[in-house]
């Protein structure tokens, strides 16, 4: 394990000024993904895991935000200090990305064909034949039957399971090493949600390919991650690898996040444990710890100081006072 | 249970879109057959879950059995009444006992309205107070009941967050004080942390007024949490039909089946080790549904006969009812 990791984030930081005030949206986060790696990352709308990613890829518009401060090593390169046109090298081709809608990140009056073949022209330089076979080959391994035919389809000819397949085979037609997905299955029913992630799964072993999966849902990364990352108000709350992350998890926030989920595996005993109150507004810097007022948890000390991420078992790691098996201090 | 009438009954309930093409002459160039056929009835006090992806028509037999679509042909019973074939008057008297809250908190309040107008407009409509003065006691009344702080009265929509965008919904729907709600999809706009406290509120009220619902989610894992019996629906008709725990424990058609294994489990030993059936494909387009069994085309299990003939629609078990020739 002394192997250099793909990607590793140190103290990220992105803010975005806006006519009402400073939004903190990411409040120093650092992690790393390793090579063939899936980690997903988990919180709330609001908690920063999308502006985490798109700070990356250096796709926030600056202003009005701002990313002031963090490293992100990509292969042992800064890919932060890069140059735009030094980034459209790593964008698509080393780290490509998918997005929760598919309908609003595909052009509309352009043919698939025409937007699959334009990322292997610009960074492959292959010929528009090439292109075009490559294409058909990339549309097949999404599983899109009759893929010559419908490379000459429109966006809106497709169902929304369909344009999220594009959208993967576009995100792979580079081969990046790291593919990044925000909330791919968000808009999807249940049974197209299960064919995408059989998908990505599959890609993923044959492709040895690393993925940093992000959602609101605890259930769906279950079955396919490896670690996960739960996200509050722009701070990494937790840490663990999968199975200890839902066996002993050690913040409350995760608490809560699980006792609020309902079970399809279980009858019904009780009513669901709800977390009080709404998440913190972003434009007050926060004082202490984020979650201190919706914590059943919560100390005095929570309320003065906001505890920083430490380890508290092999592959564990997590940002609160409280030891939550006995209420007291940790 | 069995022996009393219940408060909602919906027979043969259908309704079409016709689709047109042609922008000066239009002509009909044909039918989306969103619900072709459905019945059902609720006991007093009882949740009934309608479930199935989208397209399958969930969202449309709520609408239309309030009215708010035409319906194509069917009879819609509440608390005796028949909410589609009534006129002026008592058809206002009817709507008074069933209303509906929104999946879209955003879409579903007036941005230029108080909370005040949203929450009193039902009690305007039915006139159920003399004055204004009753009717914003009434309105302070109701925000309590759904906890939000009646100070906040005189707020407008934008100042609020989805999830009490989301009970100023359901205060406006209890303002007619009504038997039957439809919960249109109420808590899938929200985050998890919220939907607990938003599906907490519904059933308090529940126990309180003694409401009846029709919960209609895509959310598996919340359908049984709140519903006492859970319909699945499939291309407009209803292909399963039973109690909450026969129907996640023991369900029979081939498309529940595939419907509960592709619900992930927060539990990820749980979740690597269990056998999923995968279906192929989409739902096909409800403007030319396929012959026989609707479900044929992704089936795994399907034969010859599922082509051809329509499954029966029959109680397989004591309360349990199922359209499948494989079962």
């Amino acid at each position: 394990m002394t192997q250099q990791p793909l990607l590793e984030v140190n103290d990220l930081r992105t803010r975005f000024h806006t006519p009402e005030g400073i939004i903190h949206a990411v409040n120093g986060i650092s992690f790393q993904v390793s090579e063939g790696e899936t980690v997903a990352i988990v919180g709330e709308s609001g908690c920063g895991k999308s502006v985490s990613m798109m700070s990356l890829l250096k796709l926030i518009p600056q202003p009005p935000g701002e990313i002031y401060s963090g490293k992100a090593f990509y292969r042992g390169e800064n890919i932060l200090s890069k140059s735009e046109q030094e980034m459209e090298d790593v964008r698509g081709k080393e780290i490509a990305m998918i997005f929760q809608d598919p309908m609003t990140s595909l052009n509309p009056v352009l043919s698939i064909g025409h937007q699959l073949t334009e990322a292997l022209r610009e960074h492959l330089g292959m010929t528009l034949e090439q292109a075009e076979s490559r294409a058909v080959e990339l549309l097949d391994q999404v599983g899109i039957p009759d893929a010559a035919r419908r490379l000459h389809d429109y966006p809106h000819q497709f169902s929304g399971g369909m344009r999220q397949r594009v959208m993967i085979a576009m995100a792979l037609s580079c081969t990046p090493s790291l593919l990044i997905a925000d909330e791919p299955t968000t808009a999807l029913d249940v049974t197209i949600q299960a064919q995408i992630v059989e998908l990505v799964t599959r890609l993923r072993e044959s492709l040895h390919m690393a993925i940093i999966w992000i959602t609101h849902d605890l259930g769906v990364v279950a079955g396919m991650a490896d670690r996960v990352i739960v996200m509050y108000a722009g701070f990494i709350v937790e840490e663990a690898q999968v199975e200890e992350l839902y066996d002993a998890p050690a913040h409350p926030y995760t608490l809560a996040l699980l006792a609020a989920l309902p079970r399809i595996d279980r009858r019904r005993d009780q009513r669901l444990k709800s977390i009080p109150g709404a998440p913190p507004n972003l434009l007050l810097a926060p004082r202490g710890c984020p979650f201190a007022p919706r914590c059943e948890f919560a100390l005095d000390k929570c309320r003065q100081e906001n505890p920083i991420l430490t380890g508290i078992a092999a592959n564990h790691q997590a940002a609160c006072w409280v030891d939550v098996k006995t209420g007291g201090l940790r | 249970m069995s022996e009393t009438k219940p408060l909602v009954e919906v027979q043969d309930l259908k309704k079409h879109f016709p689709v047109s093409r042609g922008l000066i002459f239009q002509r009909n160039v044909g039918l989306v057959r969103a619900v072709d056929g459905v019945s059902f009835s609720i006991q007093r006090g009882e949740t009934l879950g309608m479930v199935g992806e989208s397209g399958c028509g969930k969202t449309t037999v709520g609408r239309t059995m309030l009215g708010l679509y035409p319906a194509t042909s069917g009879k819609v019973t509440i608390d005796g009444d028949d909410i589609l074939h009534l006129k002026g008057n008592d058809q206002l008297r009817v709507r008074r006992k069933a209303q509906i809250i929104f999946q879209d908190p955003y879409a579903s309040l007036n941005p230029r309205w108080t909370v005040n107008s949203i929450i009193s407009e039902p009690m305007r409509v039915h006139k159920l107070f003399a004055t204004e003065k009753e009717r914003t006691e009434r309105a302070k009344e109701l925000m309590q009941r759904v906890g939000l702080n009646p100070r906040l009265l005189n707020r407008f929509p934008h100042e609020f967050s989805g999830g009490q965008r989301q009970r100023i919904g359901i205060a406006r729907a209890l303002a007619s004080d009504p038997l039957f709600v439809v919960c249109d999809e109420p808590i899938s706009a929200l985050d998890v942390s919220i939907q607990a406290q938003v599906v907490n509120l519904l059933e308090e009220l529940q126990d309180q007024l003694g409401l009846t619902y029709l919960f209609i989610a895509h959310d598996l894992s919340m359908v049984r949490h709140i519903c006492d019996r859970v319909a699945v629906l499939y291309l407009g008709v209803m292909v399963e039909l039973a109690d909450r725990d026969e129907l996640y424990e023991k369900p029979l058609h081939p498309y529940t089946k595939a419907l509960l294994s592709a619900v992930p489990i927060p539990d990820p030993r749980k979740d690597r080790a269990r056998k999923r059936t995968i279906l192929t494909g989409d739902v096909p387009s409800p403007l030319n549904p396929p012959s026989g069994c609707r479900f044929h085309t992704r089936c795994p299990i399907a034969m010859e006969v599922c082509k051809k003939d329509v499954p029966e629609w029959r109680e397989a078990a004591q309360g349990h009812f199922v359209a499948c020739h494989a079962v």
